[in-house]
């Protein structure tokens, strides 16, 4: 890699400045995708442009009832955060399946988002949750629904100049539980043949009266099922219910076929994890209750 | 491309050093200040036979630029032990036979003590998912989980004033 710079902007501005001016230029977040690409000759860009110097840019905030996760921060710094693993366990759950402890030492969820591989086991976590995020480029920031991000393999929606800033989730629900769970042949270090997160909110007696069901690995991009979310809403998730959602489930799987999983194995799979997520953010939704 | 210079504290000491933008910090602790007991087994993240603690956390010295380095601490196998007193890690992985070709020794020993550090009780469950990115081709590691254990169960008594 002769011909790539390094710099470690200290704002937003001179990052967005320094990406904009070179369209091969890449974020640097934990660089466990990005620098192992890099190393692999399967990229080489002009410049990597270092994200953590910027202010505010690791760290778990709160406005009001609201978390805000810097786009810098590492997965095992959401677990240790209390409050964020009490809200939003299913996230700091899916975001400390990644790697080792020595990846999630460095990796964060906006380079697990940005590198827009299908099996990333943060993303339907994020897209269950409803979290947005907050993109800073050229013309100012504006903010998107996270499913909106990625595109295709390796691909995402970002103009050139811009990056992710913070991944900020909604006020959490009163009677809300999240939920993710991915399969794997082993069960650390491994890469999720489908992944499911859930988000489910119950009122008093139990009914539920939203829910977000997101699959990962069993499409090009992460998957937002809305027919198994509405299989749910208004149930009690009673077993008639949650039949119905893994059908959607499956019906809406596309998945590829290879040697870590066949297409009718993660289809099935994809409606078996969905339930068994769907069961813990209940029960998670009513010990809070 | 010009180098750049970075500053640094490696084992407690300052430590200033010349590298590419792209270069591993491992290749530069390796090549550049000749701390060669880091080792490269893999060089994505893997094996974990590169393990560094930066800046209190221990990460793949493969999977980051030199020049992240920059104002950071790190600490390497080599300051593990003080002066020719060994670590109880090390100790224990001496007596419980936890090497044989000794290559990926470095990152278990840099990664057991950062757990030892947090968690001087760990039951051996936490103990192998901890070292769950660091792989052994020789042992099977199960000599390694246990010279994890007694070096905890030594480090307790230690610390435990009598
Ligand atoms: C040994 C190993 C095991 C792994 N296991 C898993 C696993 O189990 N599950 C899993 O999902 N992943 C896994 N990964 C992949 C990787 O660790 C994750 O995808 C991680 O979350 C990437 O985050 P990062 O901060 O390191 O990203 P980086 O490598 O820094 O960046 C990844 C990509 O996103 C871009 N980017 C980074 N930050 C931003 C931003 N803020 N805005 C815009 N673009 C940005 C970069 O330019 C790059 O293209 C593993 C990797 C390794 C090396
Ligand atoms: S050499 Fe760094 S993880 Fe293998
Ligand atoms: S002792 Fe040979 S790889 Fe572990």
């Amino acid at each position: 890699m002769p011909s790539t710079a390094y710099h470690a902007p200290g704002t937003v501005e001179d990052a967005v400045a320094l990406l904009a001016a070179d369209p091969t230029a890449r974020p640097l977040g934990g660089g466990t995708d990005l620098i192992v690409q890099m190393r692999a000759g399967r990229l080489s860009p002009g410049a990597v442009i270092d994200l953590k110097r910027i202010g505010g840019m690791s760290g778990v905030h709160r406005a009001g009832d609201a978390f805000a996760i810097g786009a810098a921060t590492p997965c095992t710094a959401l677990k240790a955060d209390a409050a964020l693993s009490a809200a939003w366990p299913g996230v700091v759950e899916a975001a400390n399946l990644i790697g080792s402890v020595q990846v999630r030492n460095r990796a964060t969820m906006a380079g697990n988002l940005c590198n827009a591989s299908p099996a990333a086991d943060s993303v339907p976590a994020l897209v269950a949750a409803g979290a947005v995020c907050v993109i800073a480029g050229p013309s100012g920031q504006r903010e998107v629904p996270v499913e909106a991000i990625p595109v295709s393999p390796g691909k995402t929606s970002l103009a050139p100049g811009e990056f992710v800033v913070e991944i900020r989730f909604p006020p959490k629900p009163a009677g809300g539980g999240d939920a993710y769970l991915r399969s794997t042949p082993r069960t650390e270090m491994d890469i999720a043949v489908v992944g499911a997160g859930v988000s489910i909110v119950l009122d008093g007696e139990g009914i539920c009266t939203a829910a977000r069901i997101a699959l990962g690995a069993v499409g090009p991009t992460v998957v937002l099922v809305e027919d198994a979310a509405a299989a749910l809403v208004g149930s009690k998730l009673d077993d008639d219910a949650l039949a119905a959602m893994s059908q959607a489930v499956q019906a809406a799987s596309n998945p590829i076929d290879d040697k870590r999983g066949t297409v009718s194995y993660r289809k099935a799979m994809a409606g078996v994890l969905a339930r068994r997520a769907v069961l813990i953010a209940a029960s998670r939704a009513g010990a809070k209750a | 491309m010009s180098k750049i210079r970075v500053s640094t504290t490696v084992n407690g000491d300052a430590a200033e050093f010349l590298c590419e933008p792209t270069s591993s910090l491992l290749d530069v602790l390796r090549d550049t200040m000749g701390l060669t007991g880091s080792k490269e087994g893999c060089g994505s993240g893997d094996c974990g036979a590169c393990t560094v603690v930066l800046d209190g956390e221990m990460v793949c010295s493969c999977l980051v630029l030199a020049p992240e380095a920059e104002g950071r601490t790190i600490a390497t196998i080599e300051g593990v032990a003080e002066g020719s007193v060994l670590h109880p890690v090390q100790q224990k992985f001496l007596e419980h036979a936890a090497l044989q070709c000794g290559f990926c020794t470095p990152g278990f020993i840099v990664a057991a003590k950062a757990l030892l550090d947090r968690n001087p009780d760990p039951t051996e469950s936490e103990v192998r998912y901890w070292l769950a990115g660091n792989l052994c081709r020789c042992t099977g590691y199960d000599k390694i989980v246990r010279a994890v254990m007694a070096a905890a169960a030594e480090l307790r008594q230690e610390r435990t004033p009598a």
